[in-house]
């Protein structure tokens, strides 16, 4: 699975960091995505699509 | 403005409920048939309700919906008096659309992160062991709105934004008159002076004396000017009171409801998150709305929105939508974390989100733990629910231990 997140879609909600914090972390300046891995791995595949289907804005997408 | 033409079809927003803890019974019925309806608006306006979940989403993730208030139609007439005075003050925020709304969002919402937040947790902690103390000490029974679910999110509120403790009642006083349906116009804008006045002198304040506070901490950037950070301020302080006021009272008093479950929050730890979020699924407390106006033509569950259309999008109902929930109209705080709109959507989606989870997850499992014994003071249906107010929740709540 390979994760991509649009930076100037992102409101900083933080769903992302709340819901697989290995994967995602915030910025501390504005609060947007910083996508730790790209590419997790397959035991973080649900934490991770959590974590897609709560983002308000749409910025995360799963590349399968 | 489109005058609408009597239409047999076209319903009117329901308030009144049926039972205490389920939205109005119309609403489900209406989503069951079809996720987007014609809706009748006070002011003559014909637009659309949206009571299915992925049409609502949908429509708040649409960047061709607008949130401005000029060209706004709200579906009850109360609530038009409040929304004006909201349109008022630059750095209002909520009432913008991108590229306007970004600018003061991204100003926020580094301060608002789950890392930060988390940060307050022990003043949280605190916060809430304090007024459990002082619950004890004053003895039961006591109004759990004013001793507890009242003070907690605006000492932490007020905790974030540098504000005194001492001038507390009359921020709680002031935003209670601002959110409220019943306030005459004259009142609402009498309780929006006194704040955005006080607000104002906090700021000039911490330009003279910066705190480790939120409000410093913008004045440090230099991107906003006086009028912008004493009316984002003012949006905070509006938006973090009464809100999660109303999830801790309605909160507790759904559990009290629902023992086996009140149980299972207060004895097991690993229940305290789910058990928030299924709350927050099943009350969606913003009742009344939000309403989005759409700016060009667009096509929501087959149906077409003509530019200057609004549309009421009815979270509580799209949170009990079975298409997405199973056995949706049941609390259930083991349910499997889901994502659900009780904070709404797109890039409006309650800045405070994190802040209230800590809150909740802090504040609740407490109050159970702390008073194992609590119980509701009066029969149940002497419990007034806020059916009146853009918020639901309860007007008071008396329990005994």
């Amino acid at each position: 699975m390979k994760i991509s997140a649009d930076h100037d879609v992102c409101i900083g909600a933080g769903m992302c960091a709340l819901n697989a914090p290995q994967v995602f972390d915030q910025s501390e300046d504005d609060g947007t995505v910083v996508l730790l891995d790209p590419t997790p791995p397959e035991e973080l595949e649900q934490q991770v699509r959590r974590a897609v289907q709560m983002c308000p804005s749409g910025a995360l997408k799963i590349h399968e | 403005m489109t005058k609408a033409m009597p239409r047999p079809d076209a319903v009117t927003f329901p308030t009144a409920r049926q039972t205490p803890f389920d939205p109005p019974a119309e609403l489900g019925r209406w989503r069951d048939e079809a996720p987007l309806r014609r809706l009748a608006y006070p002011d003559g306006h014909l637009g659309w309700l949206a009571t299915g979940y992925a049409a609502v989403r949908a429509v708040l993730g649409d960047p061709r919906f607008s949130n401005r208030v000029e060209i706004a139609h709200l579906p009850l007439k109360e609530m038009a008096t409040g929304q004006d005075i909201l349109r008022f003050p630059p750095g209002m925020f909520l009432r913008m659309d991108p590229p306007e709304h970004t600018r003061y969002r991204r100003l926020l919402t580094g301060q608002f992160t789950v890392r930060r937040m988390r940060l307050l947790e022990p003043r949280i902690e605190a916060i809430v062991a304090d007024r459990l103390a002082e619950m004890a000490a004053a003895g039961p029974p006591v109004d759990l709105v004013p001793a507890y679910a009242l003070p907690i999110p605006s000492l932490v509120i007020c905790e974030l934004l540098g504000v005194p403790y001492r001038e507390h009642d009359r921020f709680q006083r002031d935003s209670a008159t601002l959110l409220g349906l019943e306030p005459s116009e004259e009142e609402k804008l009498a309780a929006f002076q006194d704040l955005f006045g006080y607000l104002g002198d906090l700021v000039r304040h911490k330009r003279d004396e910066p705190g480790d506070d939120l409000i410093s901490g913008l004045i440090a950037t230099g991107e906003l000017g006086h009028e912008e950070l004493t009316g984002v301020a003012l949006l905070l302080l509006v938006a973090g009171h009464e809100t999660t006021a109303n999830m801790i009272a309605l909160g507790a008093y759904t559990l009290l409801r629902h023992p086996d479950q009140l149980a299972a929050v207060r004895d097991e730890p690993e229940v305290a998150e789910p058990a928030v979020e299924e709350l927050l699924r099943y009350l969606t407390i913003v009742q009344f709305g939000p309403t989005r106006t759409a700016t060009e033509d667009v096509e929501i569950a087959g149906r077409v929105i003509r530019a200057g259309e609004s549309v009421t999008l009815a979270l509580a109902a799209a949170n009990r939508d079975p298409e997405r929930f199973t056995r949706p109209d049941e609390l259930d705080v083991r349910r499997p974390v889901a994502a659900h709109l009780a904070f709404g959507h797109g890039v409006h989606q309650c800045l405070g989100q994190q802040l209230a989870r800590i809150e909740l997850r802090v504040a609740i499992p407490a109050l159970l733990r702390r008073f194992p014994g609590l119980r509701l003071a009066v029969p149940y249906d002497e419990v007034p629910m806020r059916t009146d107010m853009n918020i639901y929740g309860v007007h008071r709540l008396p329990v005994t231990w």
